[in-house]
């Protein structure tokens, strides 16, 4: 079954999109996703150590002893994140502090580890390339989908991302708390699992 | 000793690692099904995190902060604990063959467990003492182990029950865990 670059990048917006269907990498999914714009944040700092531990990790994959191959995929992955953090605090330092711990936790996020070994350590880097786009936009895309969603109803209004906030409900509206709190968190993902599963999955 | 106390009981209750800080939650969805995995993973988490712990206390106030390399936190941190699972496992097989059959394949998941990861970061970013490191940690492992098993619990009730099927599994599986957490969230303004 050989597919194509174009589709090893379309497969992980929609038929293997991370969080929801293969319910990995969970915890900056519920964590960040206060608002769009932090949940777009952290996206795209994932997409950035995928894509750079995806292209490395394929480059390096007839050199790493297999005997050792976790540890030294955890090394590169280590790398992207610290470079991350240290772009974040420079260029983006109010969302820097957003995010707080969970910049430095993109290392032990499942689904970057996983791709590195389920697909860069066995793939070509053109292919390893698209593979980490596809998942890292399609993680971002659930991040800002569950983040817009939370924020709308819990606040109100919605604030893009660099910008300035929109109201969305109008004055009458009473936010609903709920939403933007942890609890809310875990509810509004597992009806959104749900809603996925509505919808059949295409081969 | 007052304060030993209360900041135990904020590290179990109140800002309990998985349903207040969202630490640890790929565990906590995959080793939920059945009681024995769950108590198996509560186990391993308590015995890894206060280790891993302390030791990057250690690391971070003794090398990282002395030699100036604090932006290498994020690479020492994730070694010492990869390493650190790697030799309790072996010591584990060699000393106590019936815990770590026990353990089982958990200890080695462990490394990519956040919670591990998450409260070594805390620990450092609170600036704690040792000592408080020490209760820190061995009070956000118990919070977790304590939320696996009562999630479990509950888990190994809904597959009794008829859930309608989009809402079957993970699904439904997350909509408790959010009940669970407004539970928690009662514990507020408690410290």
């Amino acid at each position: 079954m050989a597919k194509t670059v174009v589709q090893e990048f379309t497969k992980g917006l929609w038929a293997e999109v991370a969080p929801f269907r293969l319910v990995l990498g969970l915890c900056p999914v519920l964590a960040v996703t206060k608002t769009l714009e932090n949940g777009v944040g952290m996206g795209l700092a994932t997409t950035f150590v995928l894509v750079g531990s995806n292209i490395l990790v394929s480059m390096l994959r007839n050199v790493i002893p297999s005997k050792v191959r976790i540890a030294c995929f955890i090394v590169i992955i280590a790398t992207f994140v610290t470079v991350v953090e240290l772009l974040m605090q420079a260029f983006t330092y109010p969302l820097f502090l957003k995010l707080g711990i969970f910049i430095p936790l993109i290392v032990v996020n499942c689904i970057v580890l996983g791709r590195a070994e389920a697909f860069a350590s066995k793939n070509g880097v053109a292919k390893s390339c698209a593979d980490g786009l596809g998942m890292g936009l399609g993680f971002t895309l659930s991040l800002g989908l569950l983040g817009a969603v939370r924020e709308i109803i819990g606040t109100g209004t919605l604030s893009l991302p660099f910008l300035y906030n929109i109201p969305i409900m109008g004055d009458g509206y009473r936010p609903f708390t709920f939403m933007v709190e942890a609890p809310g968190a875990f509810v509004a993902l597992g009806l959104m699992l749900c809603l996925m599963n509505l919808i059949p999955k295409k081969a | 000793m007052g304060d030993i106390i209360v900041l135990a009981i904020s590290c179990i209750f109140v800002n309990n690692i998985l349903l207040a800080q969202f630490l640890g939650n790929c565990p906590f969805l995959g080793t939920s099904k059945k009681m024995e995995t769950a108590v198996g993973m509560a186990m391993a988490v308590v015995f890894v995190m206060v280790m891993a712990g302390l030791i990057t206390w250690l690391v971070d106030n003794y090398i990282l902060t002395r030699l100036g390399l604090e932006y290498l936190q994020t690479i020492a941190f994730i070694l010492v604990i990869a390493s650190l699972v790697q030799f309790v496992e072996m010591f584990l097989k060699k000393s106590i063959p019936a815990l770590y059959a026990g353990l089982g394949i958990f200890l080695p998941l462990i490394t990519t467990n956040c919670a591990v990861m998450g409260t070594c970061l805390i620990n450092i970013k609170e600036e704690y003492s040792f000592v408080q490191t020490l209760v820190s940690s061995f009070s956000y492992a118990v919070g977790f182990g304590f939320a696996l098993i009562l999630f479990a619990g509950v888990r190994e009730r809904i597959v009794l029950g008829r859930v309608p099927k989009p809402l079957q599994d993970t699904s439904i599986g997350l909509v408790t865990a959010g009940l669970i957490a407004l539970a928690f969230m009662g514990f507020k303004g408690m410290v």
